[in-house]
């Protein structure tokens, strides 16, 4: 398992858990649900906020966000 | 249905999800925007009339345009708003009728919030905007599967196009209580008795609607404390733990999402990719081309605000010199003409001047929202403006305020999160305003020979350029500090969709215009020409013995009336309060004559040169020198050498590169920030700067 934050620009996962519960509560309304399938699609020109791609639509989130997200790398 | 024969219809659903368009298509022109009480969220409300079909009678229909939202939870003051007028009954706004309005291209994450509003069995409409486009894409929706399963009207429009707009306005007619009243989930089933005991306190409440009120009661104004106490007794029995359950909800409502739209949806086998946003995503987030196309946007955005408004503005600042000279003419001579003229008139002046700035700015931004692309430069300025308690949405308003900072403090309004919206207004008037450099330009002429250079660089020009940057780094240091101090109980997300570009929809444009234009005319208006008439008594009333005096002893003077102003100007009200203000201003090296023009210029900054031009015109009464001659000319009482050192004119610039000089600034942070207390603080934060820098300076070169 892996932080959503340390997966390179265009990899594929799936949402597993969250680390904070009140954001949480945030992405799952937005749409990130454990079970989820998310590709990085993009990073900001410093590297941070990032770009994901979820249920057809695309969503940004800063870094520190994208920590509290715990992925499963498909290879 | 209704109490009255007015419907209530409450607009509801995701950003970017199209409701504003279905707002402005529905009601046209015929709206008001204010803020909802005690908070700086927009409230808008418009009407319409519905013909019934059979009857041909007119049903009167008004409109709320409820923020953008997610969820019913709310997790800013603006998602508040929405939570508040949807579950709290007696709430002044609480709907008839909901329109829930969807995107058809977003649909799963769309109906989080739509099954939520339909689990509060208020009579709901479903709006799914968009839908020719999906079709285009092959997408096929079973609509009367989807009415069915939803248990409420389901009416496909598209927003931009005014495509069935009539068939929803019907449905607001025929809406019918849902006859199934089961929620999406099974609420009941999570916390039984809770729900049961919360409905005997609010009869009728669904079951859905009691727990969300046991889960955000403490954020509803209208209650009140004793039905807080009732509630927190009942929370506190059930042992009824919020945020867990709301997780649990979440989950099982996407659940049951998904089942309904695997019955009625059916995708294309190659199913879309939005290939043209990401195509141009790869070009306006790229890290070179992306800041290169920002900076162009930028660059022409104040070209319009600073440049292409100066002809409407010339247009409007003679049209109102006409217009005061007409009055002037056909009024008999007295102090009422004078109100009309010096205050009324010249106040509304100073109003409407501002009007070009404002349509310009917010036709742009409304453009970059409208296309989607305001998201893209918050992706990519977000990193470097975080640091200073700022979001990337802080830069528009923040450049735009070296043009002018009234639609700069307006535009802050697209900063969702509080904290970043406050520190924004509250730096964005120490950028170098246009109305800043009337003055610069005058002090620096007398300041630096037009000669002098440094290197190959005119010195003039560096020392204003000096002056711009001055601003801008103290908006940002000042920026920084109040992240600080500023507390905030709102959390700062960045969880922000990114939606597809589409082309800006021109109504949605205009519309934008119109509401700006109007929210400063009248919210902030009121409040300036009520300035303005205080400042015109200051100055041209005072003991009416010294300016009998005046009259007298200039009576057989040739070409006294310059002189006879000037002397007015020092013996009027503003004149004392200049007076006795010196010594205060002293250790800037400041007199009572800049003394009055600080006063004065309190109705806008460029007035420090007509008032300084007035008041030394004494002894120059062909009034032939310019004003910069009349400056240089005057002597300091006792030394005996010209007052006007390179000292006192940086001291003097320095004051007005940091005062609060700009009563329309003011009046419209009061309207942005609905209180008195921030323009407050924004004005003596911004004078005590303003003293300190002037002080030092001072002091350090004299």
């Amino acid at each position: 398992m892996k932080n959503l934050s340390d997966l390179k620009l265009g990899t594929k996962a799936i949402i597993d858990s969250f680390s904070d519960k009140e954001l949480a509560l945030k992405l799952m309304e937005m749409g990130c649900l454990p079970g989820e399938k998310i590709h990085i699609e993009r990073k900001a020109p410093l590297g941070d906020p990032i770009a994901i791609s979820i249920s057809g639509y695309l969503l940004s989130m800063r870094k520190a966000e994208a920590e509290t997200i715990f992925v499963n790398e498909i290879k | 249905m209704a109490k009255s024969n007015k419907i209530t219809v409450a607009l509801i659903g995701n950003p970017n999800s199209g409701k504003t368009t279905l707002f402005n298509a529905l009601t046209g022109l015929n709206q008001k925007v204010g803020n909802f009480p005690g908070i700086t969220v927009d409230k808008k409300v418009g009407a319409c009339q519905i013909s019934q079909l059979a009857s041909k009678n007119k049903i009167d229909t008004e409109f709320i345009d409820l923020p953008g939202t997610y969820s019913l939870y709310p997790k800013s003051m603006d998602e508040s708003i929405s939570f508040q007028v949807l579950c709290d009954p007696k709430n002044e706004h609480h709907p008839d009728v909901n329109i829930i309005i969807v995107d058809a291209s977003n649909l799963k994450r769309s109906l989080c919030l739509a099954t939520q509003v339909i689990d509060l069995n208020t009579p709901c409409i479903l709006a799914l905007n968009m839908m020719d486009l999906i079709e285009n894409d092959g997408v096929k929706i079973y609509l009367k599967l989807l009415e069915e399963k939803l248990g409420v009207a389901v009416v496909p429009i598209n927003a931009r196009k005014k495509i069935g707009i009539g068939n929803l306005k019907q449905a607001i007619l025929n809406v019918k209580e849902r006859e199934n009243k089961n929620s999406f989930v099974d609420i009941k089933n999570l916390c039984p008795n809770l729900i049961e005991d919360i409905q005997k306190l609010l009869n009728k409440a669904s079951d859905y609607n009691a727990f969300q009120i046991a889960c955000n009661y403490k954020t509803i104004t209208d209650f009140s404390k004793q039905d807080k106490g009732k509630l927190d007794n009942i929370i506190s029995k059930h042992k009824f733990i919020a945020k867990r359950l709301q997780a649990t909800e979440t989950v099982r409502r996407y659940k049951a999402i998904d089942q309904l739209l695997e019955e009625c949806i059916e995708y294309p086998e190659n199913s879309k990719n939005n290939s043209l946003t990401q195509k141009l995503d790869n070009i306006l987030t790229h890290p070179i081309y992306g800041f290169a196309i920002f900076l162009g946007v930028l660059f022409l955005i104040f070209q319009a605000v600073f440049s292409w408004s100066e002809y409407p503005m010339e247009i409007i600042d003679n049209s109102i010199s006409q217009l005061s000279q007409f009055v002037t003419n056909s009024l008999p001579e007295g102090a009422l003409n004078s109100l009309i003229v010096d205050g009324i008139i010249a106040g509304l002046g100073g109003i409407v001047i501002f009007v070009p700035q404002i349509a310009f700015l917010f036709a742009f931004i409304a453009i970059l929202e409208d296309t989607g692309y305001m998201s893209r430069v918050s992706f990519i300025t977000d990193k470097l403006l975080r640091g200073f308690g700022l979001s990337g949405r802080s830069i528009i308003p923040l450049l735009s305020g070296a043009a002018c900072a009234i639609p700069a403090v307006m535009s802050a309004r697209t900063i969702p999160n509080w904290k970043e919206r406050i520190i924004t207004i509250m730096v964005v008037p120490l950028m170098s305003c246009a109305a800043r450099l009337p003055v610069y330009t005058l002090l620096i002429s007398m300041m630096i020979p037009a000669e002098q250079k440094w290197f190959i660089f005119n010195l003039q020009g560096l020392t204003m350029m000096g002056f711009y940057l001055i601003g801008f780094i103290s908006a940002i240091l000042i920026a920084w500090l109040m992240k600080y101090i500023i507390k905030s109980k709102e959390r700062s997300y960045f969880v922000m969709e990114m939606p597809t570009y589409k082309t800006p929809d021109w109504r949605t444009v205009f519309y934008t215009i119109i509401e700006k234009v109007k929210v400063f005319l009248i919210d902030a208006g009121k409040i300036i020409i009520a300035i303005s008439i205080v400042l015109w008594a200051l100055s041209s009333y005072g003991p009416a013995s010294k300016f009998d005096e005046i009259e007298r002893k200039h009576q057989n003077t040739e070409n006294a009336e310059v002189i006879i102003a000037s002397e007015k100007l020092e013996s009027s009200y503003a004149g004392i309060i200049g007076k006795s203000i010196e010594p205060v201003i002293a250790p800037l090296g400041f007199d009572w004559r800049i003394g009055i023009s600080l006063i004065t210029s309190f109705a806008a900054r460029e007035v420090f040169v007509g008032t300084m031009s007035t008041i030394y015109s004494v002894g120059d009464a062909d009034n032939t020198k310019s004003i910069r001659e009349k400056l240089m000319s005057h002597k300091n009482p006792d030394t005996g050498e010209a007052f006007f050192t390179p000292a006192v004119a940086l001291s003097l610039m320095l004051f007005y590169a940091f005062a609060m000089q700009c009563m329309s600034t003011l009046a419209i942070v009061f309207r942005e920030t609905n209180g008195w207390k921030w323009p407050v603080i924004q004005f003596v934060y911004m004078s005590a700067l303003a003293y300190l820098a002037s002080f030092i300076a001072y002091q350090l070169l004299s």
